[in-house]
């Protein structure tokens, strides 16, 4: 029994002249957060559409849950919300969720389950033509959580909620995902994908930069040094830790070695005379390291169109 | 039991039967959904509403006012009294029963196709719905159900209004009741369904292709209300013209009407758009074929396009 749910095998996607995705292979794994992370434009949208059916690709292949994409039977057991809610704005929230449990050939009680998970249920009369950005996005999350399904397929779970909401819709996600839902989870907010996802999947004009987990995304902790004459605490710095690990920055120097070498370092800079003001424990974030692999490839797809 | 819903790769014997996966029981459930949501909706009630009101009006008010004040209105010019009343008497419910259907009822039946298929591109119901599981075919399915079961709500309220007006006016005119003929009332409501449906079928089929309910009506009216009237205009100058004009849709639902009742509108007092032009039965062909053609193109339109 194979434990990936999600499997894609250069999946793209052509507009015209636009591909909007390039040969896409990802894998999404059974239990997890995966978080597709990318700026607007970038091609997750269209990607998860092509997972879930709703698009067809202009080639390469995709398996959802051991079925083709759109396959009926891989569709019942995904839950999705792609693109903003799309619900009927004269029917209540309650109603539209019951409209679609009925295609689902779901009973009126998982709707009030789904109304309850988010939040909703005390709104749940109202029209959802009178909802907020916030509460319509939470009902989208709610008809996604319909049935049970395996797979949850969120594209942007916490566009338009407010900071309270994101953070309820963060910790909704890793409940589900505790209790063994896979989810995939699509996003331009690198902290949240640094929060609550197991892996990731870096997408960008179309391609996918790189798939790993969010540690090994973020590479190795480093120490930060602020200590002058900058050139000697430079050239200690090199002796400690090698001369590659070490880096020049505006404002003091990035040494690459862990926290436990941080007394040998200073011990080391106060021996050699130098006067230390700062010494910091650098963590790489995950935008640093988007923003990194962005623009390289940037310049990289720039010069391959030439 | 076990039904094959990928012929293009089937499972093997031994794969469990998948509840979700058959086609008729997707198909059963997108229509509960799809019927809920359009009994839901008071646009769809508004619709029904101005149909019946519409019908009441020009079917039975203004011939009975024109009768009991014993004037012409534009329809009944020329038309003695007893005549005028005779056709607003029970009796009488099979000739006049389907006389509105092709041009106004027509419309408005086609707005309510227009509104059911176009509206979910706009909103994104479509991809809300296609990501339940029911499977294109079948969620579209629902949708033609759900629209059919609202046309034959329609019929029945238009009997019931018909059957009650001209009852009431035998009552208040001291008439005696004469019950229409039971063949061909049902012969009248066949027909009027068969008008109906074909007009909410294109209504469908201009939703599906324009993925805006906006477009869709404007276009819809257009064409029923101003585009085929100017074209069998011209069929009248040009004869090769009406090779074509005989068999559109307003001339084959008008025909079908036309073959229900006895007034028409090349006669003085008949309602518009009832034709004579084709014979009842192969007015009632070509009403059929435009219902299976309208229905398949949009399936296969709702089943091959990207829902972007």
């Amino acid at each position: 029994m194979t434990n990936t749910i999600v499997v894609t095998d250069r999946l793209t996607k052509r507009y015209g002249d636009r591909l909007a995705v390039d040969h896409v292979s990802l894998t999404v794994r059974q239990g997890e957060v995966y978080g597709f992370l990318g700026p607007n434009g970038a091609g997750k949208t269209t990607t998860l559409r092509m997972l879930l059916g709703l698009i067809r690709p202009t080639s390469g292949t995709a398996s959802v849950l051991g079925s083709a994409p759109g396959d009926p039977m891989a569709v019942a057991r995904t839950g999705a919300l792609v693109e903003g809610p799309g619900f009927y704005p004269y029917l209540s929230g309650r109603d539209n969720l019951r409209v679609m449990a009925r295609y689902q050939q779901a009973g009126d009680r998982d709707v009030d389950e789904a109304l309850e998970r988010v939040d909703l249920a005390a709104r749940g009369a109202d029209a959802f033509r009178s909802y907020s950005l916030g509460m319509k996005q939470r009902l989208g999350v709610a008809s996604a959580l319909l049935g049970g399904p395996d797979l949850l397929i969120l594209d942007e779970p916490t566009n338009g909620l407010d900071p309270a909401g994101m953070a309820d819709m963060r910790r909704l996600i890793v409940e589900l995902a505790q209790q063994g839902q896979t989810v995939l989870l699509s996003s331009h907010l690198l902290s949240e994908v640094q929060e609550i996802c197991d892996r990731v999947g870096v997408i960008s004009d179309g391609r996918l930069l790189t798939e790993s987990t969010v540690d090994d995304l973020r590479g190795g902790r480093s120490l930060f040094v602020r200590a002058t004459p900058v050139d000697r605490a430079l050239a200690v710095s090199m002796q400690v830790a090698g001369e590659d690990a070490v880096q020049l920055l505006d404002d003091g120097v990035n040494v690459e070695v862990g926290a436990e070498r941080a007394p040998e370092l200073v011990r080391a800079l106060i021996e050699a005379d130098t006067a230390v003001y700062e010494v910091r424990f650098s963590e790489r974030s995950l935008e640093d390291v988007f923003f990194e692999m962005t623009s390289t490839e940037n310049s990289a797809t720039t010069e391959e169109v030439v | 039991m076990r039904t094959e819903t990928r012929p293009e790769s089937p499972a093997p014997s031994s794969a469990p039967a998948q509840p979700v996966g058959r086609p008729g029981a997707a198909l059963i459930a997108s229509s509960r959904a799809e019927w809920l949501r359009l009994r839901k909706w008071p646009a769809v009630w508004v619709l029904v509403g101005t149909w019946l009101l519409l019908n009441l009006t020009f079917g039975y008010v203004f011939n009975y006012i024109a009768y009991a004040t014993d004037s012409a209105n534009f329809a009944s010019e020329g038309v003695p009294p007893e005549a005028l009343l005779a056709d607003i008497l029970p009796a009488a419910v099979p000739d006049i029963f389907a006389n509105g259907m092709p041009m106004f009822g027509g419309a408005i039946v086609m707005i309510l196709g227009a509104l059911a298929s176009g509206s979910g591109y706009g909103w994104g119901t479509w991809k809300t719905v296609l990501t339940q599981g029911p499977g294109r075919l079948a969620a579209f399915g629902g949708t033609l159900a759900a629209v059919a079961g609202m046309v034959l709500v329609v019929i029945a309220a238009t009997l019931a209004v018909d059957l009650g007006a001209s009852l009431l006016i035998a009552a208040v005119e001291s008439q005696p009741i004469t019950w229409p003929a039971w063949g061909e009332l049902a012969l009248s409501v066949g027909g009027g369904t068969l008008i109906m449906t074909m007009w909410a079928a294109a209504g469908v089929l201009i939703g599906v292709l324009t993925r805006s309910p906006a477009v869709a009506i404007g276009l819809g009216l257009v064409w029923s209300l101003v585009v085929e009237n100017l074209l069998r205009g011209v069929s009248g100058l040009l004869d090769a013209m009406s090779y074509v004009t005989d068999v559109m849709p307003g001339t084959a639902s008008g025909s079908v009407a036309g073959a229900l009742g006895q007034a028409t509108q090349a006669d003085d007092g008949g309602a518009p758009g009832v034709q004579t032009i084709l014979d009842g039965s192969t007015a009632t062909i070509v009403v059929t074929v435009y219902i299976v053609v309208f229905t398949v193109a949009a399936a296969i339109l709702m089943r091959r396009r990207d829902l972007a």
